[in-house]
């Protein structure tokens, strides 16, 4: 007890009294090469935004570096016109709500079942799940699958591939063995069923584990982008957001042509604006919400870190 | 007639299954592909056996893209292997903040590129480094004269991946760092302090070991996942200036059947190609998983 109050005791003094000038200097780079490396992550954000929200003479002259100027909202209300834009945001936002939803209750149920000893072969339908993390066929023998199932140019295709999560039911499953078995036992002996366990011991139960599932399942349902890229070729009106943008960054050309046909002309916006100001439409949801699902991401990686 | 309380929760476990086998397992019978003749809306009739295959290594145009791709692969990986160790320094250097706030503020600013997707990535590079771009306006602004588009050049290529991939990743890639040093014990660091060792040599002979494990776990799985760099960064970023340098496995062989130059016969060789990469991939797992044994008193990674 003594000792260790005299240890901090010699701590605190080595940490305010005896820093030496090697570890001033350290610390001044240290602060200064994180709060570099911070601005680096976050300008560019910030300069997209004050571009699109700045007078769009001032941006085609190449005037808004650093403070936005002659402020407006016209770019995003113009955006409005961009039909193709606005079902990429719809196929996308539904993707996230019903993609991640079915995952998430598979990934509970399942790592439910797989803590349940007396299920006939366990272990082994377990390991079938969990050895596909660690193996898949290839791109083009995955499409062609995906194609005699019917699933190109087909939402499902979408939904579907992504139910089954192996990663996601270990994480379920390790969390829910965490959970005392006596509650569920308890349940039994009162006559309950599987399905009346899971939804009213095991599901509320694990809620901080699902959020945290369900966290990474919506980001990865949001920025998906290969799917939609390599199933939906031919219905341009089912390509995802992230599709979306990368057609209109990457193939000037298609902008243009949106762009001719609308009455987007009228308020001089050019091409760079209008790149901008979509690429700013996909980045805000994520900076909104990510203040919120921050725990949840460390707690995520930190729950992946003892399986890693 | 009431079932076994063992086949019913296997019942339930049924759909879950019956998903993993249609979409995992599934596609490997997609294989067969390589052994046949197919044009793509027609049926596989045709078996050719391992023709493909003798084609695919005999060809010189194939066997030119295929060196120059492997080349591509195994230089972007190297790269990303070689500084791997980099979220180390990031989340040890941050752990010697002791402003509490400026840490939190620089963990969660640095974890947001993580979270959008490589296209945006695209976009944001787009926004600093096109013709009009921030770098442009700032040499301008500083008297200069300039309207180089960056992202058209194929100088330095590989370099900017890394960058990118580095700016994108590494202020997650130290969160599971900075959880392992906070579950360093304490007493170590108290002992060394008064067998008077400095800061730095805490840092070199507690710090860096304590995170050994972790570390050496990461660096088997990225090497055995060595052959795949997934194809997103480099499909978004890729021109026609660069498109020798930043093409590699997991693009060749979305190209060869979805881009500018697909053509008849691409998908059985495609199929060859993704087939080959995953049996490889495989056995690299396996050796990795054999070396961590070893090395780690029998702790698997799989």
């Amino acid at each position: 007890m003594i000792d260790s109050k005299v240890l901090a005791k010699k701590k605190k003094k080595k940490g305010i009294y005896r820093e030496t000038a090697k570890d001033k200097i350290f610390n001044v780079f240290n602060i200064t090469f994180f709060a570099l490396f911070t601005f680096l992550c976050v300008f560019p954000f910030y300069y997209i935004f004050i571009n699109t929200i700045s007078d769009n003479e001032l941006v085609q002259r190449g005037l808004i570096t650093f403070i936005p100027r002659g402020l407006h909202l016209n770019n995003y209300i113009v955006l409005k016109n961009l039909s193709d834009f606005g079902k990429s945001i719809w196929v996308t936002v539904s993707r996230a709500i019903i993609g991640t939803a079915l995952m998430v209750v598979v990934s509970a149920f399942a790592g439910y079942l797989a803590t349940r000893q007396k299920m006939w072969g366990r272990s082994f339908w377990y390991r079938f799940i969990v050895i596909t993390m660690y193996f898949n066929a290839g791109l083009i023998p995955w499409y062609l699958t995906m194609l005699n199932l019917g699933l190109t140019e087909n939402y499902l295709g979408y939904i579907l591939p992504g139910i089954v999560q192996p990663f996601n039911i270990i994480l379920a499953k390790t969390y829910i063995e965490s959970i005392p078995k006596e509650i569920e036992e308890s349940a039994i002996i009162e006559g309950a069923g599987t399905l009346k366990i899971f939804t009213k011991i095991i599901w509320p139960l694990s809620i901080p584990i699902l959020a945290t599932i369900a966290v990474f399942g919506a980001v990865g349902h949001w920025n998906s982008f290969q799917d939609s890229l390599v199933l939906m070729a031919g219905r341009p009106e089912l390509y995802t957001l992230q599709h979306r943008l990368y057609v209109y960054l990457t193939k000037t050309s298609d902008l243009r042509t949106v762009m001719e046909g609308n009455i987007i002309s009228r308020y001089s916006i050019n091409e760079r604006i209008v790149k901008y100001t979509i690429s700013m439409v996909s980045i805000i949801p994520i900076m909104l919400v990510y203040p919120f699902m921050q725990r949840y991401f460390v707690k995520g990686i930190m729950l992946g870190a003892v399986k890693g | 007639m009431k079932i076994q309380e063992k086949y019913s929760l296997f019942l339930y476990f049924l759909p879950i299954i019956f998903f993993t086998f249609v979409f995992s397992y599934l596609p490997l019978w997609g294989w067969r592909y390589s052994f046949y003749y197919y044009r793509p809306g027609e049926d596989l009739t045709e078996f050719v056996g391992f023709k493909w295959f003798k084609f695919f290594v005999q060809n010189s145009a194939y066997q030119k893209e295929l060196l120059l791709v492997l080349r591509n692969t195994l230089i972007m990986s190297g790269l990303g292997i070689a500084t791997s160790w980099l979220p180390i320094l990031f989340a040890i250097f941050l752990n010697e903040i002791k402003q509490v706030r400026f840490k939190k503020v620089v963990q969660t600013f640095t974890t947001i590129p993580n979270f959008i997707s490589w296209v945006l990535v695209y976009a944001v590079a787009f926004a600093m480094f096109n013709k009009d771009g921030f770098i442009n306006e700032l040499i301008r602004i500083f008297g200069g004269h300039s309207d180089t588009n960056y992202l058209m050049s194929s100088k330095g290529t590989w370099l900017k991946m890394l960058l990118w991939g580095i700016w994108k990743g590494i202020g997650w890639s130290a969160i599971i760092y900075i959880a392992g040093i906070s579950s360093i014990d304490q007493q170590l660091y108290e002992s060394a302090m008064i067998d008077g060792a400095g800061r730095f040599q805490r840092m070199w002979y507690i710090t860096v070991p304590g995170l050994l494990p972790t570390y050496s776990v990461l660096l088997l799985l990225s090497i055995a996942g060595i052959l795949s760099n997934g194809m997103e960064q480099y499909l978004v970023f890729s021109n026609p200036l660069n498109q020798d340098k930043i093409q590699v496995l997991d693009l060749y062989v979305y190209n060869l059947v979805f881009g500018r130059d697909a053509g008849y016969g691409n998908v059985p060789i495609s199929t060859v190609v993704s087939m080959s990469k995953s049996i490889i991939s495989v056995i690299l797992l396996f050796i990795a998983n054999s070396l961590s044994k070893v090395f780690r008193d029998g702790e698997s990674i799989i």
